[in-house]
């Protein structure tokens, strides 16, 4: 049951943000509010604080045009809620789930609340089984895992857009015969642009109908680009938890969106904390990416795969090191590799996915996965470390058997990172074996002696000592 | 009980007008639904509370009531084995209305605080501390309503008391021991890095730091499978929600190695993660700890996982910035350090108030930004653990697991554990050990050298030196968590591995002495065979590990001096590089 009530003529204040009532209803923390001005614009808004005078609302859209006594205030009697139903694959939404493509609006079937309210851990199940991307850095060495939350920590300019485009077209869940898999699409915070871009690229590549977009652009107001993945999210939630399906949600750009919550922090007057981003950053992402995840007692998944850019590279930056500490691992896209023509521009080393062992291996992928990713991992650091070693001494400087895992380093990104195109799971795990035959078969200790003779068993590489 | 109206609410705060006497830190339920809260500031008649759960909904007019007591939860039989919000509060379906009593105690009985009055379902009712004397009346034996009053008990002063098989205790408040005892014996974790070169004793406090995906978590939870503790507190504090669902799924279909049993029945899992309300995070902690007090007041060996103590600190900074404190440290409350040592301090091996041996171990994670050690939680956590376990980005970027950096991590405890070592396992573990962290220092420097002047210009006994403390590194260093043959170690086990390798040492540098090649050494097959040495043997094949040592003896020819170690030893362990380095 919700109960409207309306509050007109009792604003007494207006500053940034903020409005404040007096306190003619009654109204709770939280209850959702609607804003409406001379203008007859309807802003969203919510109750910040109540005392025995006054109603403190915040309004979530532009305060711009309101006034003191024209404005009309309806509480809603709920929390912000989104009305969800069948149909809303295939459409575009504004910030805030109107449609924005001229359909008409998606019927309710049920109204949640799009703060999502808190998931008993009791009531989760692990995230199991593999989502298939088609690029290999990701499904052989970073494996995504439905139900997982897997950021990319890009950089500006790099190409984390065609990245994430392309993992949005191709991504599929193995053995999916009942299509039950989809895509909700968040643009936080992009340009006309790049929305427009995004709506092409889906729509030619015939995966628009697995997809509802949500976009907030860069012109709309910050208060609006906190709620933006909120609302998508609660989408979401319906289609995997109502609907029971696969649902992959793609966030790009959570830094706008950091960038939306320090301006609202600092709008409201509070102390802030490091770089200026309010203390509770941490909180707040955490109550966005914990959204990810798979119930106990029904099917459906929802994987999250947020794009953040992060200022100056830095992956210090509070941003990338609060993401890092609340997901499941990250996609680290590097400015070296792109320079020099790599594409997907992946940094192994510091990419992670965390789930990977819940999802790979015997009985999800291949017995051999997991193996041969940490070997690849193992090798390649390795490599790595003998560039730094050869920087000053040239690969002379080396012994025979490290001047193999100089080359390696080089045919690695090359082959396994660099793809022209999608490969499936097995053709890239063969560009990983590959790969390793060129090392020295007894250094490759993170294998055991049977997956070497079984994978590497017929070709070169023994080591001559 | 005591009550007062709302008179305003914004965020997790609220204000109260009182109608009867509150007191600060004082447990409150507020509004129509209850919600838990705390009294944190008292002015004129108003009431100032902290409230730990959603105030959605909350306005002026609701009431709130004082609850008479501090924030207290409520310990007693029934508790392990399953998942709590920070409030101790089950999130899973409550166990059967009743169970069944035994009475240890007679009427005329005296008994003391700390003492075992019965059992309950098998598990033991403690006096709790505070109350002792005569016992005048016991219920009978046989199945009794949760909350009943079992037995009662009258004190010297003529006060009676009745005993429930659970009783409140105040979370903030540390429970009374007899006395506390110094360290004895390791917590056998069953990861080699960590009781070989970093041990922590019973009763010890360990800290973790490490940036993020360095594998905090994944060390503790393997700590809280494979540790030798009678009772595992785990508290999720401000970390993810799937990991919970980790340690409930996995837990139960563990085996416990020393008794057989489902890990779980040991295991009590404490979560507010980090989507749940802040201020109650804040709380867990101590939730925990106090939990974890119980069971040692039991004389249980208990360890508690603390997963992550950053997140209660910010926890603590955010709910001192609301009360409008000054700031000090990058935003953190002035108190900070006090609250960690207060925390920490609640680590002891004790003779509990029942005159029995128990002990409390915590390994508290420690989440720095940026991964820099210098920021104020791992700083003031620093000065009050004994085993510091700093984990390493770059050896998790090469998937080197754990990634405890051997050069940066500590422990103050090794002294006075070497003697339960050297009584079971290794009778020159000490020496063993120290020569082990030589290596891998000096393999360090020798990297700085080789980096200027080439791998290959290095002598060949600094080559050696580096191939070994490569092979030593991936023998024992390494242990993967998710392989079912490595992912525990037995002290026999891990005490076979050290000395092998430290044999391997001595044998390698004879044999490089008397002339043999770096590169015959690294391309043997038994090198090959002790970089597998983990996987390859597990618990139940120590004596394979043990058969190798022959195969090394005789692998390489040695100088004729061979046989004598002695000479050859000290060499490779200590040798100032600046001798043969620095020149150049
Ligand atoms: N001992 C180990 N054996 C095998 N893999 C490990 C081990 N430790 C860590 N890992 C790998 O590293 C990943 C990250 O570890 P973990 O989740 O413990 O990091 P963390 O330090 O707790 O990070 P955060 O601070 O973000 O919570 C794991 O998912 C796992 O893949
Ligand atoms: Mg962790």
């Amino acid at each position: 049951m919700r109960a409207e009530l309306y509050a007109d003529g009792a604003v007494r204040r207006l500053d940034g943000p903020l409005l404040f009532l007096e306190r003619t209803v009654d109204a709770g923390l939280n209850t959702a509010v609607t804003v409406v001005g001379r203008d007859h614009i309807e802003r969203l808004g919510r109750v910040a604080a109540v005392d025995e005078s006054r109603i403190v609302v915040e309004v979530l859209e532009s305060t711009a045009g309101l006034g003191l006594a024209d404005t009309r205030v309806r509480l809603e009697g709920r929390p912000l809620s989104f009305g969800v139903g069948p149909g809303l694959l295939g459409r575009v939404f504004d910030s805030v789930g109107r449609p924005l493509d001229g359909g008409p609006p998606v019927a309710a079937r049920e109204w949640r609340r799009v703060d999502g309210g808190v998931v008993n851990p009791a009531t989760r199940a692990l995230p199991r089984d593999f989502i298939e991307t088609g690029v290999t850095t990701v499904d052989l060495l970073n494996s995504l895992i439905r139900g997982q939350k897997l950021p990319v920590f890009s950089g500006g300019g790099l190409p984390h857009d065609r990245l994430v485009t392309e993992i949005a077209m191709r991504a599929r869940v193995r053995g999916d015969e009942a299509g039950r898999f989809a895509v909700v699409f968040v643009g936080i915070g992009v340009s006309h642009d790049t929305a427009q871009a995004f709506r092409r690229a889906l729509t030619e590549s015939g995966a628009a109908s697995r997809t509802a977009m949500f976009l907030n652009r860069a012109d709309d107001p910050a208060a609006q680009r906190l709620l933006t993945p909120r609302y998508a999210l609660t989408a979401a939630e319906y289609l995997a938890f109502g609907e029971g399906r696969d649902v992959l949600v793609v966030l790009t750009d959570m830094t706008n969106y950091c960038e939306a919550l320090r301006e609202v922090s600092a709008s409201h007057g509070e102390v802030p904390s490091r770089k200026g981003y309010p203390g509770y950053m941490y909180s707040d992402l955490a109550s966005i990416y914990e959204r990810a995840g798979r119930l106990r007692d029904r099917p459906g998944t929802l994987t999250q795969l947020p794009v953040l850019t992060m200022p100056a590279d830095d992956i210090g930056h509070p941003i990338p090191d609060l993401t890092g500490y609340i997901t499941e691992g990250q996609i680290v896209l590097d400015r070296e590799l792109d320079r020099r023509g790599i594409f997907p521009p992946v940094k192994v080393l510091p990419s992670l996915s965390r789930l990977m062992p819940a999802g790979t291996g015997r009985g999800y992928t291949d017995p051999d996965h997991p193996a041969l990713a940490n070997q690849l991992f193992a090798a390649y650091a390795r490599a790595v470390r003998m560039r730094v070693l050869a920087a000053v001494t040239g690969a002379e400087g080396l012994g025979a058997a490290d001047r193999r895992f100089l080359e390696f380093g080089d045919l690695f990104e090359t082959t396994v990172v660099a793809q022209s195109g999608p490969r499936t799971l097995e053709q890239s795990m063969a560009a990983g074996w590959e790969a390793l035959a060129r090392l020295p078969r007894e250094e490759l200790t993170r294998l055991s002696r049977a997956q070497v003779e079984a994978h590497l068993g017929a070709r070169a590489g023994v080591h001559h000592a | 009980m005591s009550r007062a109206t709302i008179v305003s609410a914004a965020g997790p705060v609220v204000r109260a007008r009182m109608h009867g006497a509150f007191h600060v830190l004082e447990a409150l339920a507020v509004g129509e639904r209850g919600l838990l809260g705390e009294v944190v500031q008292l002015d004129g008649d108003l009431l100032v509370a902290q409230v730990y759960e959603d105030t959605t909904g909350l306005a002026p007019g609701m009431p709130v009531v004082g609850r008479g007591g501090p924030l207290s939860i409520r310990l007693g039989p029934g508790l392990l084995g399953r998942l709590y919000d920070g409030l101790l509060r089950p999130l899973e379906a409550e166990a059967s209305a009743a169970w069944r009593f035994e009475a240890g105690v007679a009427r005329g009985d005296p008994v003391c605080a700390g003492a075992v009055y019965g059992r309950v379902d098998g598990e033991p009712c403690l006096v709790p501390p505070g109350i002792g004397g005569e016992v005048i009346d016991v219920v009978p034996d046989g199945p009794q309503p949760r909350d009943r009053v079992l037995a009662r008990v009258r004190d010297a002063r003529g006060a009676e008391h009745g005993l429930r098989a659970c009783h409140a205790w105040p979370v903030r408040t540390p429970r009374p021991v007899a006395e506390r005892l110094p360290p004895e014996g390791p917590l056998i974790t069953g990861q080699r890095v960590l009781d070989t070169l970093f041990p922590v004793a019973r009763g010890g406090r360990a800290a973790l730091p490490g940036g993020f995906g360095t594998g905090k978590t994944i060390l503790q939870e393997s700590i809280a499978k494979w540790c030798d503790a009678d009772v595992i507190v785990y508290v999720g504090c401000g970390e993810r929600g799937n990991e919970m669902a980790e340690v409930l799924d996995e837990f139960p279909t563990l085996e416990d190695p020393r008794t057989g049993r489902p890990l779980m029945e040991r295991a009590i899992v404490i979560a507010n993660t980090s989507n749940m309300p802040v201020a109650a995070r804040e709380a867990s902690i101590y939730t925990a700890v106090t939990v974890a007090e119980y069971f040692r007041d039991l004389g249980r060996h208990v360890a508690l996982m603390a997963d992550s103590t950053s997140r209660w600190a910010e926890a603590l900074r955010e709910v001192s910035g609301r009360l409008g404190e000054l700031p000090g440290e990058a935003g953190y409350p002035a108190y900070l350090s006090t609250r960690l040592a207060g925390f920490y301090e609640r680590a002891a091996r004790v003779r509990t108030l029942g005159g029995a041996e128990g002990s409390l171990t915590i390994v508290g994670a420690v989440s720095p930004p940026a991964g820099d050690f210098s920021e104020p939680v791992t700083l003031h956590t620093r000065r009050y653990v004994r085993s510091f376990w700093a984990l390493d980005p770059n050896r998790a970027r090469a998937r080197f697991y754990p990634a405890i950096d051997p050069l940066g991590s500590y422990s103050e405890d090794v002294g006075a554990l070497a003697a339960w070592w050297q009584a079971h396992g290794d009778s020159e573990w000490e020496r063993h050990r120290e020569r082990l962290l030589a290596l891998l220092e000096r393999q360090a420097r020798l990297e700085r050298m080789a980096r200027i002047v080439g791998r290959d210009a290095l002598p060949a006994e600094q080559q050696l030196a580096l191939l070994l403390a490569d092979v030593a590194a991936e023998a024992l260093l390494r242990q993967s968590a998710f392989s079912p043959v490595d992912r525990y170690c037995s002290p026999a086990r891990q005490a076979a591995m050290l000395r092998l390798v430290i044999r391997l040492l001595d044998a390698a540098e004879r044999a490089v002495a008397a002339g043999t090649e770096v590169r015959t050494i690294a391309g043997s097959a038994v090198l090959q065979h002790v970089r597998r040495l983990a996987d390859e043997h597990g618990e139940d094949d120590v004596a394979g590990i043990e058969a190798l040592a022959a195969e090394i003896e005789t692998a390489w020819p040695s100088a004729p001096t061979g046989t004598d170690a002695a000479t050859a030893t000290p060499r490779l362990a200590t040798a100032p590089t600046g001798a043969t380095g620095h020149a150049r």
